[in-house]
């Protein structure tokens, strides 16, 4: 069968996932750690814990989901896309429909 | 720290409805441990269901799961048509009645819609696109499990500890620690959660099978429609259950942790949970409606002996619906009063849903067009489909129109309007799926006359239940409410309506008797190919082997089997002469079972906050996970000579 042939292909080191492992580690605990010790004001705070969650995206692609090995790139290209659609319109559109809480208050 | 449920907490007592259930659930309990002990037939039972990675068996499963969750949800069903057969009963108590509710729409959905599509995706899919399983067999097991598990612990919240009575989208701040305190809600989290884990794993099974193990030769425009309905299904729960994990995660630590997310106070905000509830919950409804018109797809183009009208446009409006289903979740907090531009905004997106739906429906209509059509039961639920969709779908258009809708939100317009949908499009296109593949299945096809007798009550019991509910709407009933006055003027149109529901709880019945009658006299299926089908799973033997395909096809264009056929007729088929070869297959396990139960265990001592319970169960679940990665003796060859004897059999009985 077909996913057992893969097994063969590269899945990365062991040393590429403890990188990816503590760099996710510290991407969640570091904003944790903002919010409970107040240390932004709030406009600072949201954008940094923004980036953090862009980065550690970007993290797992890169170190859990093999982004880069694949014989055939265009699903993978297909799903970020998607992915990345997706997201926006999650995030994007909960802060728009939200807006009206500042309006009403 | 002090536990906050005590042992008293735990069985309720006092109601005579839950005191029978009780005792029902202890003697069918002991019923089926004597009949598996007396038959000596646990050994069977865990070699060859509990412990199985095949497909087709782990789709025979999600069937029997879900029919029985279709039995107590249509319990509650009636229970709530009861209460409201005419005013002032005293059937349910209030309380009573919005446990039922909660767990008549959590039950329907997530473990009676869910599961039966599961199920014709396990049954079918490998065999409609030729492969020998999906593909991941032991993660295919872990879904059903964790699916059976969680179902189980919202069902034992009815007897242990109480249900949850916040409705199936348990808004906060009702469903908060403040107004909800028993561990009631907690079930509802917890179940939701253990459930949901196997149905993203489903999601990310199959759209790997469907990409990855297509037969030789086999393109996605080759795809038989249900296939791709999977395919744009998978890719829908992929992108929306992780959202009702989080959801579900956050109301959880708001009520476990102390934690604000939802609450009223200290920067909580409760409308935050229904976005995020319906971003999961809209592409919900999708997932639930298009394997259906996939079913409905293939049952028209086979019992109108035509190919299917309109291929290409069939699979662009999948993927569309797809693809729309995340842009119009507002529309189910219309009143929320986000604004007029975010509110006009999914209005448009809703209308804009259905274009792609029609031009399905007049696909399905043109492919009947000039056909050769049989009436057998598949064609018929396909047929009651139409027209009640259509219905429905109207309806539905009504309902997005923004300032319209403040009218007729959380009516029982609205009630009517999504059982509509759910019951003409989902359940019926199970219904057809169910009695289309049943040969496939076991080997033997349904009984015809009990079926149209079903068939004919649901249809009829739908109608009467629901039509009069669309004027109930109009005239002020509200959703939800357990009982009314005589001066409201609803009485008549809900006893209608009540007698309605009883229709379909008789129609269950003949189908159960159907079933049941089937088994013993039903019409065996001795060529593998009783409806003369197009795709390739009506090549193999029914049941199919284990392993499905001896030698995997080769296939040009749609419709493979058909052509293979036509081909034979015509004579000039060549059958290519191929060597068979060992056949790699993956072992059983009893890690996804007991792994399941180790879920269903934290999940159980969380619900009543005893950490203790829950930390063994999640150690449980580690070491399960642990113990698998270490083993690498995971799957095994089929000799050539048992493929021989295997096919030999099968055929030889032909």
């Amino acid at each position: 069968m077909k996913h057992i042939e893969s097994r063969q292909a590269s899945h990365g080191s062991t040393t590429s996932y403890i990188i990816g492992f503590v760099l996710s580690i510290l991407l969640t605990i570091l904003p944790l750690w903002l919010v409970v010790n107040h240390v932004l004001n709030r406009t600072a705070l949201i954008v940094t814990i923004m980036i953090m969650a862009a980065l550690q995206f970007l993290i797992q692609l890169l170190f859990f989901m093999h982004i880069r090995e694949s014989e055939k790139p265009r699903y993978n290209v297909l799903a970020i896309i998607l992915g990345i659609v997706f997201v926006i319109t999650i995030v994007g559109g909960s802060a728009w429909i939200m807006t009206f809480n500042s309006q009403v208050q | 720290m002090e536990p906050k449920f005590k042992i008293s907490h735990f069985f309720i007592h006092g109601d005579p409805l839950i005191l029978g259930a009780d005792v029902s659930i202890g003697i069918a309990t002991v019923m089926i441990i004597f009949v598996l002990t007396y038959f000596k037939k646990w050994k069977w039972l865990w070699k060859e269901w509990l412990t199985t990675v095949d497909h087709k068996k782990i789709g025979i499963m999600y069937v029997i799961a879900a029919l029985l969750m279709l039995f107590r949800g249509g319990v509650d069903a009636l229970l709530m048509r009861t209460q409201l057969a005419l005013p002032n009963l005293k059937v349910l108590l209030s309380e009573h009645y919005n446990e039922i509710f909660t767990t008549h729409g959590t039950i329907m959905i997530l473990f009676m819609a869910m599961p039966l599509i599961f199920a014709m995706m396990n049954i079918v899919i490998p065999l409609q696109i030729g492969a020998r399983d999906v593909a991941y067999p032991f993660l295919n097991a872990i879904s059903f499990w964790l699916f059976f598990f969680g179902a189980m612990l919202l069902n034992l919240s009815f007897v242990i500890g109480g249900s949850p009575n916040a409705g199936w989208v348990g808004y906060p701040p009702l469903s908060e620690l403040q107004f909800n305190p028993g561990p009631g809600e907690n079930f509802y989290v917890l179940a939701i959660q253990i459930s949901g884990i196997g149905s993203l794993a489903t999601g990310i099974n199959f759209l790997v099978t469907i990409l990855k193990m297509r037969t030789k030769g086999m393109r996605l425009m080759d795809m038989p429609l249900f296939t791709w309905s999977v395919l744009a299904t998978s890719i829908l729960i992929i992108a929306a259950f992780p959202v009702i994990t989080v959801t579900m995660l956050l109301l959880f630590l708001d009520r476990f942790a102390g934690a604000h997310f939802f609450t009223m106070t200290h920067g909580g905000d409760p409308m935050m949970y229904i976005n995020l509830f319906w971003i999961w919950g809209h592409p919900e409804v999708y997932i639930v409606i298009l394997p259906a018109f996939g079913i409905f797809s293939e049952v028209t183009s086979v019992f109108s002996k035509k190919v299917t009208f309109g291929y290409t446009s069939m699979v662009v409006s999948m993927m569309l619906i797809s693809f729309y289903a995340y842009f119009t979740w507002v529309h189910h907090f219309f009143t929320m009063g986000a604004g007029a531009g975010v509110n006009t905004f999914f209005a448009v997106s809703t209308m804009i849903i259905a274009i792609p739906t029609g031009v399905k429906v007049f696909n399905w209509l043109l492919t009947m067009y000039q056909g050769r059509i049989r009436l057998t039961e598949p064609m018929l639920w396909t047929i009651a489909f139409i027209p009640c969709f259509a219905i429905g779908g109207a309806t539905g258009v009504m309902l997005s129109i923004a300032p319209a809708d403040y009218q007729y939100h959380n009516s029982y317009f609205l009630i009517a309007h999504f059982h509509q949908v759910l019951i003409g499009g989902t359940v019926f296109g199970m219904f057809a799926g169910l009695t289309y593949w049943w040969p496939k299945m076991f080997g033997f096809k349904l009984n015809e006359t009990l079926g149209r007798w079903a068939f004919w009550l649901w249809n009829i019991g739908f109608y009467a239940c629901f039509m009069p509910q669309y004027a109930l709407g109009f005239m002020g009933m509200t959703r939800r409410i357990y009982t009314y006055g005589w001066d409201m003027g609803w009485a008549p149109l809900n006893l209608i309506s009540s007698i309605g529901a009883v229709i379909m709880g008789i129609a269950f019945l003949f189908q159960v008797w159907e079933i049941a009658y089937s088994v013993k006299y039903g019409e065996r299926d001795t060529t593998g190919d009783p409806w003369d089908g197009h795709t390739l799973e009506w090549s193999l033997p029914s049941p199919a082997p284990k392993y499905n395909f001896a030698v995997l096809p080769e296939v040009h264009g749609r419709d493979a089997w058909w052509k293979t056929k036509e081909a034979k007729e015509r004579g000039d088929y060549e059958e290519k002469k191929q060597e068979l070869e060992p056949i790699h297959y993956p072992k059983n396990s009893g890690i996804p079972f007991i792994l399941s139960v180790f879920f269903f265990i934290a999940g159980f001592g969380f619900t009543f906050e005893w950490v203790w319970m829950g930390a063994l169960g999640l150690l449980g679940v580690a070491i399960c996970l642990i113990v698998r990665s270490f083993q690498y003796d995971t799957d095994y060859y089929i000799s050539v000579d048992e493929i021989k004897e295997t096919e030999a059999a099968l055929r030889g009985e032909v």
